[in-house]
């Protein structure tokens, strides 16, 4: 009885008492996980932009991102300067979503959704090994201060202790609103953004207004190639340009979970969620289990999520017919 | 209930028939739209009864919510005497309610043969041991189930696509494997969705060739919507008739056909 | 011409519905295991048996696993790996705290574990359907590999933090351990794997196996004919969790000989996913093809450049054969969904009417 009552104390209370007694720890922490929030947001995003347009689940949205990064690190290191490599790369992600386009969805249409998966998932092999051929396989560093973000940090004295923050993650933050605002506005007010949407709801029936699925499907493929850039940089600046990170981005998935395969706001809210719970139940409930929980949580979380609310966040119920 | 049930009672009692299913004051609601609103008929034991009106009516709700796909917010069911608010669609299956759908909802990566076999279902019992090893009682009872399904098969006259996967069939077989699939299940209720829909005269009249022998050689008591007037005059031995989720007629067909109501249902109202 | 049926009337039902109801594939069969059992053993060299055909028939067993939950039941998985490794973690504890219990009995028992853990994380099936069930699978796979690692209980505390698979005999003959030669490691996982493979084919083609595809094709019509959506769904779960563990208890057991958490990561997942896909789903005899091409593959392409005294990296090697295989899966999903058991088929029916390609 008494060691269940000490159980139930460093589950459910002990873990708040150690938040409130050092609040500079929390807020540090707080903003951690807001970061790497910020960044499975992203990668989420880009499996939402594709999703809305093609129903395909992209598999191959965290090998894009690695991929981006790759390029974009290994064209310096061939001595091509700074901003050049940033178009190329650009160039060689736009190239990359013609190709996709050309060879795989244009002989895929109409398919079943698990066909597409799996094709993506064909794909994600193909840009791994490709990457692992040209570029090695072996952790880079982020050419981060050349392209002109700051790696510098400041320090913020608040309760009595010091909560410091990371110029580049400032610049993550900011990058990706940004970013999102511009996709919004993309979407919901150019003719190509309402072709998209048109394109989300019915294959066929866009094609018999006149929409051309081929350029949709390559517009929505180079913009996630775009996003998965920004993840990559951004990433690559906290951590190495490794290919660890094709692990990580499988969190994306809890992330479009909480927040529904197709909402723009819901991938951004859930990326959070999981950016933050996750960083929060490591620091305080992680040393009850014994460390290392991170790696399960985002899952754990959709999953007991998933059982209540089976449609996600903010996805509809929808009714079923026979 | 009180008012309509006890009509219902002693209606059927004075026709010598029993009621095999009666639906008191049923209400459906999805959110604020009310797809069926304080609907009661019933269904005789042994006779075919024709559910029709316009789209959008409420029909394939009606048949959803006697197979308890769906629930309905108001009102109750009550089949062979007993009554229920809630019932798992797998209950109505196991208390013989069988059914077929509008848009065919065959088991499409599975040939005829297993479609039909897949009714079976219920009636086999055999566990995972047996089934293992498929020798002896599962073997058995496998071998006993296809005899079942093989006069099923002669009965519709697909023999010759008894193995033939059911994706690639033409409709008019699509819909017949289908009835086939929901006889294997022996019912005592058969609930036809529209079995008719989209086929041309020479299938059409198959299709009605069966259900007739199926009422009247298996006993097997129905319940169809259909769209063909023309089928239900001459299948039906009554009709219930429901427009925007309520009843508006109820008889045998000839009185149907002369009820003003229904007229103006289908005609719309001269004004 | 060879290959038809003509003239191989059937009289009862049990013979039309045996499971080879053609003569030449019963044929064909009997040639296969003759080879496996027989010729194999007496020819083949032990580097075939142990880094070839044991890792095969491994393989084919989880792909079995992972065939009967997504091919056969339609649900999701990518959390073989881990279920492979409940199964191997099992297998080992069983094994160390009752050194006296027969090896088979243990490897038996180990698949029930996995096949409870299999349910455990089968049942958010219920509620949530298709790509959001990889979520719960993904949780399972992350979930177990972190047990694997923090529970030391689990590997008996060493300190190397992987099992070490203890020797054990069968009838005075040693089948797991360093003594274990290749050759009888390769028989056992023979005889484990044909008649695993037996049970399954006899299971999918009876009331069980029927009852899985109903609601893979179809789950509302399959409700309302009388199949309850949790027995199915936890039985398939179930079912295969229980091949898996097993496979995974073989992997270690008879191939590896030891293994540490790496062996059932996530990539596991993906190898025995791929397997599936490129096999065929709902497809026993794709099992077996999608495993050999997996495996067998890198194999070859491994041994191209050695024939062309090229001085390839191994890791360039194996870049390689990840976009080979890459390729290959785009292919197969464009050319022909259904994988190569689908192809053999094809290739079957066109043999059949072979030389009139228009009769039928």
């Amino acid at each position: 009885m008494e060691a269940l009552s000490i159980g139930l104390d460093a589950f459910f209370l002990a873990p708040f008492r150690d938040m409130f007694s050092l609040p500079d720890l929390l807020i540090q922490v707080i903003w951690e996980g807001f970061v790497s929030g910020v960044l499975y947001a992203l990668i989420a995003l880009g499996f939402v932009l594709i999703y809305k347009a093609s129903s395909v689940f992209n598999f191959a949205q965290g090998i894009m991102v690695v991929f981006a990064a790759l390029v974009l690190v290994s064209l310096y290191n061939y001595g091509v300067p700074a901003w050049l490599a940033l178009i190329l790369t650009i160039g060689v992600m736009g190239l990359l979503a013609l190709s996709i386009e050309r060879v795989i969805l244009r002989k895929l249409v109409n398919q079943h959704e698990a066909i597409l998966l799996m094709a993506t998932i064909g794909l994600t092999l193909i840009i791994k090994g490709a990457g692992q051929l040209f570029f090695g396989g072996e952790p880079k560093s982020m050419i981060t201060e050349e392209l002109g973000l700051s790696t510098g940090s400041s320090d913020w004295e608040v309760f009595d202790g010091i909560v410091i923050f990371q110029h580049i993650d400032i610049a993550a933050a900011v990058i990706a609103i940004i970013m999102v605002a511009a996709l919004a506005l993309f979407f919901s007010k150019t003719r190509i953004g309402r072709a998209l949407r048109a394109v989300a709801d019915d294959h066929q029936a866009a094609l018999s207004v006149g929409i051309s699925l081929n350029q949709i499907w390559a517009i929505v493929w180079f913009a996630s190639g775009i996003v998965a850039l920004v993840t990559g940089i951004m990433w690559g600046a906290r951590s190495d340009v490794s290919f660890a990170l094709e692990i990580i981005a499988l969190k994306a998935l809890a992330v479009l979970i909480l927040g529904g395969f197709t909402s723009v706001p819901g991938a951004i809210v859930g990326g959070l969620i999981v950016g933050i719970g996750e960083k929060l139940f490591e620091v305080y409930w992680g040393p009850i289990f014994g460390g290392g929980v991170e790696a399960w949580f985002a899952y754990v979380l959709a999953l007991i999520f998933l059982l209540f609310r089976p449609q996600g966040m903010f996805g509809e119920r929808h009714i079923e017919r026979v | 209930m009180s008012a309509t049930s006890e009509t219902v009672a002693t209606q059927a009692s004075t026709n010598g028939t029993s009621v095999l299913l009666s639906v008191d004051n049923v209400t459906l609601t999805f959110g604020g739209v009310k797809a069926i609103s304080d609907i009661s008929f019933n269904i005789n034991k042994g006779e075919i009864r024709a559910i029709i009106g316009p789209n959008g009516a409420g029909k394939t709700s009606m048949l959803n919510v006697i197979n308890g796909f769906y629930h309905p917010q108001k009102g109750q069911i009550s089949y062979k005497g007993k009554t229920r608010r809630r019932m798992k669609p797998y209950q109505a299956a196991s208390s013989g309610i069988a059914r077929t759908f509008q848009n065919v909802a065959l088991f499409s990566g599975m040939s005829t043969l297993d479609n039909i076999m897949s009714g079976r279902s219920l009636k086999m019992k055999r566990g995972l041991f047996w089934q293992a090893l498929h020798v002896g009682p599962a073997r058995q009872e496998e071998i006993e189930h296809r005899a079942y399904v093989e006069k099923i098969i002669d009965f519709l006259e697909i023999a010759h696509i008894r193995k033939q996967p059911v994706g690639k069939l033409p409709y008019g077989l699509q819909k017949r494997v289908e009835l086939g699939r929901a006889m294997a299940m022996e019912p005592e209720l058969l609930l036809l969705d529209e079995p008719m829909a989209g086929m041309n005269l020479e299938e059409k009249e198959d299709m009605s060739r069966f259900v007739l022998d199926l009422n009247s050689e298996f006993g097997t008591t129905i319940a169809l919507i259909e769209h063909d007037m023309g089928v239900v005059m001459d299948l039906a031995d009554r009709v219930v008739v429901l427009d925007y989720g309520q009843k508006i007629a109820d008889g045998t067909p000839a009185e149907v056909q002369s009820n003003q109501n229904v007229i103006d249902a289908y005609l719309g109202v001269a004004s | 011409m060879l290959y038809r049926e003509a003239g191989q009337f059937k009289t009862t039902y049990a013979d039309d519905q045996a499971l080879l109801p053609i003569a030449q594939d019963r044929i064909g069969l009997f040639i296969i295991l003759a080879i496996a059992f027989v010729a194999l053993p007496l020819f083949a060299s032990e580097f075939f048996l142990s880094s070839i055909m044991i890792p095969f028939l491994v393989f084919s067993l989880a792909a079995i696993g992972l065939n009967i939950l997504m091919g056969y039941a339609g649900q999701l998985s990518l959390g073989t790996g881990a279920f492979m490794g409940v199964g191997a973690y099992a297998c080992y504890k069983l094994t160390t705290l009752y050194p006296d219990m027969s090896i088979i009995v243990v490897l038996l028992l180990s698949g029930v574990f996995s096949a409870a853990i299999g349910v455990v994380f089968g049942l958010p099936s219920l509620r949530i359907k298709g790509l959001y069930l990889a979520i719960t699978t993904l949780a399972a796979q992350f979930f177990l590999e972190w047990c694997f690692i923090r529970i030391g209980w689990l590997y008996n505390y060493n300190d190397s933090g992987a099992i070490e698979v203890p020797t054990r005999t069968i009838l005075g003959l040693a089948v797991t351990g360093p003594q274990a030669t290749p050759l009888t490691r390769y028989m056992f996982i023979l005889c484990v794997v044909t008649i695993m493979t037996l049970i399954a084919a006899n299971v999918l083609r009876g009331r069980i196996g029927r009852s899985w595809m109903m609601i893979r094709d179809m789950d509302i019509a399959a409700e309302l004919m009388g199949i309850k959506p949790l027995n199915a769904k936890l039985s398939a779960f179930a079912f295969s969790s229980y091949y898996c563990g097993v496979a995974g208890a073989l992997m270690v057991f008879f191939w590896l000989g030891s293994a540490e958490v790496e062996a059932f990561d996530i990539n596991h997942s993906f190898l025995i996913l791929f397997m599936v896909i490129i096999g065929g789903m709902g497809s026993l005899t794709g099992c077996f093809m999608g495993a050999a091409f997996i495996w067998v593959l890198p194999v070859i392409l491994r041994a191209i450049p050695s024939a062309f005294d090229l001085n390839l990296l191994a890791a360039t090697m194996e870049h390689i054969s990840s976009i080979v295989i890459g390729v290959l899966i785009i292919f197969f999903l464009i050319v022909e969904p259904h994988g190569l058991a689908r192809l053999w088929q094809i290739g079957k029916e066109k043999l059949r009417t072979w030389p009139f390609p228009y009769a039928t």
